[in-house]
């Protein structure tokens, strides 16, 4: 339960900065607290949509996504089931792989890096790395595959 | 079976604790008034207005010129720009008799004036500074009010046709703050206190213009007849 919760919390900490992010991209918030000021840069940037969409509403979608299959999962009922987690390390799995792909565009594309994109990247890999540990729990992977 | 409530309690406690700080820090942002990040204190270099006295238009032989100081944010700006600068433009700017000169004076209460004018810099550099300039004015009430006006102007570069990606380069380099900062100066230096502000022929015009006080202006500078020979 205690992996799940993890998943829960640092999703919910995902969907605030996610929030965040999308709340200056529609221009609610005059400036985004980023001391390098690189921040406004990739943001304003073209590559702050995907596919027409603001990736930072792909994120506060994503993220209360994980956050309410998160909460399903720790009902009674669902608490000892394993699709939950699989979906979780699912979702999760995909989180990572799109935050890796918006890393390269800071990195190499873009040359700027947004203090709040790093933060997101580091608490959607704490969600997969619950998910995996939950997995593990369930003995759905080997003990070394979620070390 | 007893213990896992209790956990689950402290568990939606901390969920509800860092919902409420969430909530609460976003609430906090979205009610406080806009900013943008304009540079506080530019000083202008040397290399700021090397070879750049205004954006222009009309021809070199034409018999007037015009110095108009204005403001992206200032209202009667927007109105001039909008309203009477089509008139002046076709009938006496197209004709030849008047030659337009556009500074830059953003003043000190407009928090977006100087981002507008930049945007319109970066603009020039792609030789669409008159498309980015009218588009601002058009729009001054929608960003005007935005607490984002640096998008909006970006979505203007879009409609106007900029490269997207030379004009985020421009406007995140912010290589323009100081040429804004001295056209500015200069304005004071002429003795310039409010926008618009016309400058012909030495002397400095203030307060609304319609497009017909400058054909009797251009007229009164520089008679028909004469223009005509």
């Amino acid at each position: 339960m205690i992996y799940r919760m993890g998943v829960a919390l640092t999703s919910l900490v995902g969907l605030f900065v996610s929030a965040y992010l999308y709340l200056y991209k529609i221009g609610r918030i005059g400036t985004l607290a980023c001391g390098s000021g690189a921040c406004e840069t990739v943001q304003t940037s073209q590559w702050s949509r995907f596919a027409g969409v603001e990736v930072a509403l792909i994120g506060v979608v994503g993220y209360a996504a994980l956050f309410a299959v998160a909460l399903a999962a720790l009902q009674p009922a669902l608490a000892e089931r394993s699709w939950p987690a699989r979906l979780l390390a699912a979702m999760a799995g995909l989180g990572v792989l799109f935050t890796a792909y918006l890393t390269y565009l800071e990195l190499f594309v873009i040359h700027a890096i947004c203090r709040w994109c790093v933060g997101s990247a580091v608490i959607i890999t704490s969600v997969l790395v619950f998910a995996l540990l939950e997995l593990r729990r369930l003995r759905l992977v080997p003990a070394s595959g979620a070390a | 079976m007893a213990a896992a409530p209790v956990g689950m309690n402290r568990f939606y406690a901390i969920l509800g604790v860092v919902a409420v700080i969430g909530i609460g820090v976003l609430g906090y942002l979205l009610s406080k008034p806009a900013t943008v990040s304009v540079p506080a204190n530019v000083v202008v270099q040397p290399g700021d207005t090397a070879g750049f006295h205004g954006y222009v238009k009309g021809a070199e032989t034409a018999p007037v010129e015009i110095t108009e100081f204005a403001d992206y944010q200032c209202p009667f700006c927007q109105t001039f720009a909008t309203l009477q600068m089509p008139t002046i433009e076709q009938r006496l700017i197209q004709t030849g008799r008047l030659r337009w000169r556009y500074r830059d004076f953003p003043l000190q209460q407009h928090e977006y004036s100087r981002i507008a004018a930049h945007s319109a810099a970066c603009a020039d550099e792609q030789g669409k500074f008159w498309a980015q300039h009218q588009r601002i004015y058009e729009g001054q009430a929608e960003w005007a009010a935005s607490r984002n006006a640096a998008d909006i102007f970006r979505g203007y570069a879009k409609e106007v046709g900029l490269d997207l990606s030379r004009y985020d380069a421009c406007m995140s380099s912010g290589k323009y703050w100081g040429r804004i900062q001295a056209s500015y100066e200069e304005g004071v230096r002429a003795g310039v206190s409010s926008t618009p502000t016309l400058l012909v022929g030495g002397r400095l015009y203030t307060g609304r213009f319609d497009s017909d006080a400058i054909s009797k202006l251009v007229d009164s500078l520089a008679p028909r007849t004469a223009a005509a020979q």
